[in-house]
């Protein structure tokens, strides 16, 4: 019973959090100076999702070998600077990956 | 008509490379879920009604730990504080929209459909079926989260998961952002969020990620330059 309680609950809070600004588009109009950060939000919150998987191995900043993740998604920042192709960086990126592993 | 299925399918396809990633990691959820005790039906349920991946990892972890019912649902929202960044950003493309479609988008509103969907609904602010892109990537995603969340459940740990398959993501991440990143203002807003994501990685309910992005959006709103597109 309690299980169901948070599986709703859960469901809920997260649901309210996703409609939050959507509901109120329309209705409510946000101060200008965050309507102009908008354009920003994917930058920010994408890059702040990639940053750690990228350089923390086991909460400690790593740039060696030791850290493959680092050297591959330097590999994945280049490609799609080169080219705007998902499949392409993605593939380079788990060659890279992979290469990496082989060696240590 | 043609158009809104061009639009789906174009929002489809913008999420199909992320299943990568988001497969492992749906049947790993699964197997934890079991694990932590939480019955077949729950695990499965909570694909479906929770419908986020890092929130369901840790309400299996906190149902192992018997943890009170109210942290737990208090520790999903903190996890998903994030998502309401998604939700201011993609409002205005989504205004006019009846509230059906409203409740829909905002329920298929995840980390890997805002990213499939955000660059085309930046490209052309004001088509009229940007919000069928959104579907489409939404809808891919919980597909593939349902059939993976089954997957993991009926089969169990005899799945092979060492593949690092997972780096999918942060890869497709990758590919998004970079291209996004067309003026030196841009490029620091991205530097900015990265630095803080790290330093605040310890804080616990994943809101290192809610202060990053939200600490990296009001520096940048004070960075010198021609503020917004």
């Amino acid at each position: 019973m309690n299980l169901w309680f948070v599986l709703v609950g859960s469901g809920l809070i997260t649901f309210a959090i996703r409609l939050s600004f959507i509901a109120m588009a329309g209705r409510y109009q946000p101060p200008s100076w965050f309507v102009v950060l908008l354009p920003f939000v994917p930058i920010a919150a994408l890059t702040a999702l990639i940053a750690p998987d990228l350089l923390l191995v086991a909460s400690q900043l790593s740039f060696g070998l030791n850290n493959p993740r680092f050297w591959a998604g330097l590999v994945a920042i280049a490609v799609a600077a080169w080219r705007k192709n998902i499949l392409l960086t993605i593939g380079c990126g788990f060659v890279a990956l992979w290469a990496i592993q082989a060696l240590q | 008509m043609n158009e809104r299925r061009a639009a789906f399918w174009l929002g489809v396809r913008a999420l199909l490379p992320m299943h990568l990633g988001v497969m492992p990691f749906g049947v790993i959820y699964g197997i934890v879920a079991l694990q932590s005790g939480i019955p077949p039906l729950v695990a499965v349920l909570m694909s479906s009604i929770v419908f986020a991946g890092s929130a369901q990892f840790l309400l299996a972890q906190l149902v192992g730990l018997g943890a009170p019912a109210l942290l737990m649902i208090g520790a999903a929202g903190l996890v998903n504080l994030r998502h309401a960044l998604y939700s201011a950003s993609v409002a205005p493309a989504l205004e006019h929209l009846p509230r059906r479609w409203k409740l829909l988008l905002a329920y298929f509103l995840t980390d890997e459909a805002y990213a499939a969907a955000i660059p085309h609904l930046l490209a052309s602010p004001r088509s009229r079926f940007a919000h069928w892109i959104l579907l489409g990537a939404g809808f891919a995603l919980w597909a593939g989260w349902q059939i993976a969340t089954i997957v993991g459940v009926v089969l169990g740990a005899g799945l092979p998961t060492d593949w690092s398959l997972d780096f999918a993501l942060p890869l497709t991440f990758i590919a998004i952002v970079v291209p996004l990143l067309t003026d030196r203002r841009r490029i620091a807003v991205a530097l900015i969020a990265g630095a803080l994501a790290v330093l605040l990685a310890g804080m616990p309910y994943r809101l290192g990620l809610f202060c990053a992005a939200l600490g990296a959006l009001l520096l940048a709103g004070l960075l010198p330059g021609k503020a917004g597109r």
